[in-house]
């Protein structure tokens, strides 16, 4: 089925070993320092053009939320573009009290909103007007959206952020002109953040919720899949959170997460572009040195217990059939990771991989069909999953069984020598591809030094994947993909196209 | 070692500067941006017609081309909409004479390489992306790929079963139904411009079709090739001309008819009970790209729907919290008429207040001009973002083919930014005047009625759409 050409065995070495050099190349680059309050910041130089992307990684996204406050990280995200004392206010100290007398007022609503015995309707409804009340008086001290304006005026691109299970990103590019407003921009907003227009911004997010999870077929089935799929750990918990939490929680829920985890020790913040380290780690020196020192916060407590006995979800909907199964697997500092990464791209990646071959191409039940590692994040016990999108007229059963099929080939034939040299090689190309931008390489380098402390962690994970045996993939397969550790999600259609090239009416 | 030491000479080199204080932003000085000229591609144009980009960066091991072709979805015929996107799609699976598609595979993966093609609304395009050393075998395969493809059957068969999943699934997602009927409504149902597949015009495209689209359109003097990396341009220009060169001129082709249809004003409406949100959309015709109104159209846009400072965002979402997702603007594609359109999603619950909301954002880019603050703003971030439109050395390149595909000046780019310089407030005001029309306006909405806050026949008679997915 697989018959590579003698071509494959020759890819390593028309292929040179271009990762070490790479290495080499960037140690003459980029510049690592950890600033006395734990701040580490790393300046990767690449004079093309005069521009500079930076990235801050947050070590902290929904893995420290508990019931009560599931979507707050990412709340704490869209807050970040909501200004400081000096940006985004009329006059900061009316409004500082005014933002005071908003949390009294929502305090004192929401206390009653919550009373399940003895709840007064009358007083809520005063309550809750007086809290609109707080708020109307504190929005007229607001310069709405001055952080995103002054971005924008200044010629910054591409700003944006994210909040995933694990962690919580914040980006953008400028001209190298602004380094300097860069540093204060960046510093300030984490030093000084100001929680103004919080209830409208949470119901900003609630509206994301919506869009993303709950008029969305598929994104009602993730959720279902990870809250079975976990039963302790906060994987389990949407990263943008559940309804009644986004409807319940306050700003000063928000400023004790963000006293609590966006400090120095838990940053780490990448800038790659037309830069001199010389120039820049001064700067960073004196608009980051000014953030608090604290210790970074205790590893997370819970692991998620061994599965002992497979879970399904069916969820009928008049939506199309989907499909999706996951088991659970170890974290990334394990040394099967690489074997996981290996697995990823030997089942999906493109048109030689294993499940399009087979569903795609051959039996023709799915229009696409994948495995993916480390699902919903990396930091802590995940999943390896699968899915396939049936095709008009096929179920997710024989999906399934398909999925299987191949499931099984894994664990009981070795790998041939020629399939994995190809997942090797495109490993070693992907790698080379992906440092072709100042944003792209800001990324990868920043979150290879949070997460290993050492940017070469990088190139390192392409080195482990080189040693990746047809064993270690058989071994790693049979460990994992087994019933009891198997978490199962299908949308049942209930106006499924019936005929071969049929659709719903 | 020496990191830590590069890392103690800054620390020691400048003290004065690392012990600074930090300053409030509107003192922060910036230093004029260093002169940066970038680097131009080499335009090579053969006498058979093909015209050849060349861009050189030696930054990584590297090389990358395409060919975008004349031709595409608006001119594919009625009866067979979906053809070009069979033809994307089987034109690399379906293999080449020599080779099937799966062969192709086997042996690029093999070297990390990648051959692909596509279709689009008015070209098709295909390409490679390789390490340098592999250059020649992939050089070899594209063009073979380019001249001789078979369209195997069985690669059009999965083709079109992915197609016809897309159709099978089309109504699953709201904001895509909404985009859907939206441009419909804007160009007409049956407009080359807003048609969409089905399975009847899926299942009439044959190979036949195929070929016969291949040889009407991939001729030399149809098509732009680009190519960007680490070659020397000398040696890649006696490669091209050689490969390329005595391949014979075909028929030039004839594109579409621009779209003339007006949009009629009224509510338009699509059931979706599976949702907890409205997907609404307001829209009438816009403007075409050579419209010299354009530069103050996009300072417009830039205020009233671009990015977090402007009107959409901060009233809709930071002030009133109806949405996530809110934006809008004229839109100016470079060879047809655009659509001034509003997109939004809000809460059921709140649909018609967000209706309202878009509806006084639209009124008061005519009762409030667009002040000289706004003004500045929207400009300072097309102008100090300028840069960021040619910082890549494959961008340059990419800016240049497009003008080259749509016939527009070479030095585009350079009247874009002295266009926007001389707009002015009258300028805005004027453009608001000439091209927006609350009054012509068709609103859609996409969502479930029952949960509505105010019933949508408030706003004008409601027309239902149906969008039964014919069988």
């Amino acid at each position: 089925m697989h018959k590579l050409l003698g071509a494959a065995a020759l890819a390593s070495f028309l292929v040179p070993p271009a990762h070490a050099q790479d290495v080499a190349a960037f140690e003459k680059k980029i510049t690592v320092k950890t600033l006395a309050n734990g701040l580490t910041v790393l300046v990767c130089e690449r004079p093309e053009a005069p521009v500079f992307s930076f990235f801050t990684h947050v070590d902290v996204g929904a893995d420290r939320e508990v019931p009560g406050i599931t979507g707050l990280a990412h709340m704490f995200e869209h807050m970040a573009f909501k200004g400081t004392d000096r940006i985004g206010t009329k006059d900061y100290e009316h409004e500082k009290q005014a933002l005071e007398a908003v949390e009294a007022a929502y305090a004192a609503y929401d206390g009653e909103r919550r009373r399940s015995v003895g709840r007064d309707d009358k007083k809520l409804a005063e309550l809750e007007q007086a809290w609109k009340q707080k708020i109307a008086e504190a929005d007229g001290y607001v310069v709405p959206n001055e952080f995103g304006e002054i971005v924008d005026r200044e010629g910054g691109v591409g700003l944006n952020a994210s909040t995933s299970s694990d962690d919580t990103r914040y980006y953008f590019s400028f001209p190298s002109n602004r380094v300097e407003l860069w540093a204060y921009l960046e510093s300030e907003r984490f030093l000084k953040p100001v929680l103004r227009e919080f209830y409208k911004e949470r119901d900003v997010v609630h509206e994301e919720r919506r869009m993303r999870t709950e008029s969305s077929p598929v994104g009602r089935m993730v959720e279902q899949f990870l809250a079975a799929a976990f039963t302790a750990h906060p994987y389990g918990q949407p990263v943008v959170g559940w309804p009644s939490d986004l409807d319940t929680f306050s700003a000063t829920d928000a400023a004790a997460f963000h006293a609590r985890y966006y400090v120095p020790s838990n940053m780490t913040i990448a800038l790659v572009g037309d830069l001199r380290s010389s120039e820049v780690m001064p700067l960073v020196e004196t608009y980051f040195a000014r953030l608090p020192s604290a210790p970074k916060p205790q590893p997370l407590r819970t692991v998620e217990p061994r599965q002992t006995a497979e879970r399904q979800v069916v969820i009928k909907d008049p939506a199309q059939p989907f499909y999706l199964e996951g088991y659970h697997r170890p974290a990334y500092l394990h040394p099967d990771d690489a074997v996981y990464d290996v697995l990823q791209d030997l089942l999906s990646s493109g048109r030689t991989s294993r499940l399009y071959r087979s569903l795609v191409r051959d039996k023709r039940i799915a229009a696409n069909a994948s495995g993916f590692s480390g699902f919903p994040g990396v930091k802590y016990p995940s999943l390896f999953a699968f899915f396939g999108v049936p095709t008009p007229g096929h179920t997710p059963q024989e999906v399934q069984a398909a999925i299987r099929a191949e499931i099984e080939r894994l664990k009981t034939e070795d790998v041939p020598e020629a399939e994995l040299e190809m997942v090797k090689t495109r490993t070693r190309a992907n790698l080379v591809r992906g440092l072709d931008s100042n944003q792209g390489l800001a990324v990868q380098l920043g979150l290879s030094q949070a997460r290993y402390g050492d940017w070469r962690g990088l190139f390192q994970e392409v080195d482990r994947i080189q040693k990746v045996t047809a064993a270690d993939v058989r071994r790693v397969a049979n460990d994992t993909f087994v019933e009891a550790n198997r978490t199962v999600a299908i949308i049942e259609s209930t106006r499924m196209a019936t005929a071969k090239e049929g659709g719903q009416r | 070692m020496r990191r830590t030491y590069v890392a103690l000479v800054a620390a020691f080199a400048v003290p004065t500067l690392a012990s600074a204080q930090a300053k409030e932003w509107r003192e922060i000085r910036k230093p004029p941006l260093r002169a940066f000229v970038p680097q131009q591609p080499r335009r090579i144009a053969l006498p058979n017609g093909l015209v050849i980009f060349l861009q050189e960066d030696h930054e990584l091991p590297l090389v990358r081309g395409t060919a975008r072709i004349r031709g595409g979805s608006r001119e594919e015929p009625a009866a067979k909409v979906g053809l070009l996107g069979v033809y994307g799609q089987a034109w690399r699976t379906g293999g080449t004479k020599s080779r099937t598609g799966d062969q192709l595979d086997d042996e690029l993966e093999a070297r990390g390489a990648r051959v692909e093609s596509g279709a689009g609304l008015d070209s098709t395009t295909v390409g490679w992306d390789c390490l340098k050393e592999s250059f020649d075998q992939v050089f070899a395969t594209w063009l073979e790929l380019l001249r001789s493809p078979e369209f195997r059957e069985e690669k059009i068969a999965i083709a079109k079963n992915q197609i016809n999943t897309g159709i099978a699934r089309r109504n699953d997602d709201p904001s895509g139904i909404a985009s859907r009927e939206a441009r419909k409504l804007g160009y007409g149902k049956e407009s080359p411009y807003a048609r969409t597949a089905e399975f009847a015009t899926v299942a009439a495209v044959t190979r036949e079709d195929l070929l016969t689209w291949h040889a009407a359109t991939v001729h030399p003097n149809n098509m732009i090739l680009g190519v960007v990396g680490d070659f020397d341009s000398k040696a890649m220009e006696a490669k091209l001309r050689k490969a390329l060169g005595s391949w014979p001129r075909g028929t030039a082709f004839t594109k579409a008819a621009a779209p003339t249809y007006e949009p009629r004003p009224g509510v338009y409406f699509v059931p979706k009970d599976d949702v907890t949100q409205s997907n609404i959309r307001m829209l009438h015709a816009g403007i075409r790209r050579d419209n010299p109104d354009y530069f103050a159209v996009e300072v417009m846009n830039e205020v009233f729907g671009g990015g977090f400072s402007a009107r959409l965002f901060s009233n809709i979402r930071s002030k009133k919290g109806l949405a996530y997702s809110v934006g809008g603007g004229i839109g100016a594609p470079f060879d047809y008429r655009g659509l001034f359109q509003l997109a939004m999603s809000t809460k059921s619950g709140s649909t018609a207040a967000a209706i309202d909301a878009l509806y006084e954002e639209t009124d008061n880019l005519l009762k409030s001009p667009v002040t000289a603050d706004e003004l500045a703003r929207a400009k300072d971030s097309i102008l100090n973002s300028w840069v960021f439109n040619f910082d890549t050395k494959q961008e340059v390149m990419a800016e240049r083919m497009l003008e080259e595909f749509y016939g527009y000046p070479a030095d585009f780019l350079e009247r874009y930014r002295a266009g926007i310089e001389k707009v002015t407030t009258d300028d805005v005001a004027r453009v608001a005047r000439a091209y927006v029309h609350k009054d012509k306006l068709a609103l859609l909405v996409v969502g479930k009625a029952q949960d509505f806050d105010r019933p949508l026949d408030s706003f004008g008679a409601v027309t239902t759409l149906d969008v039964t997915i014919p069988q």
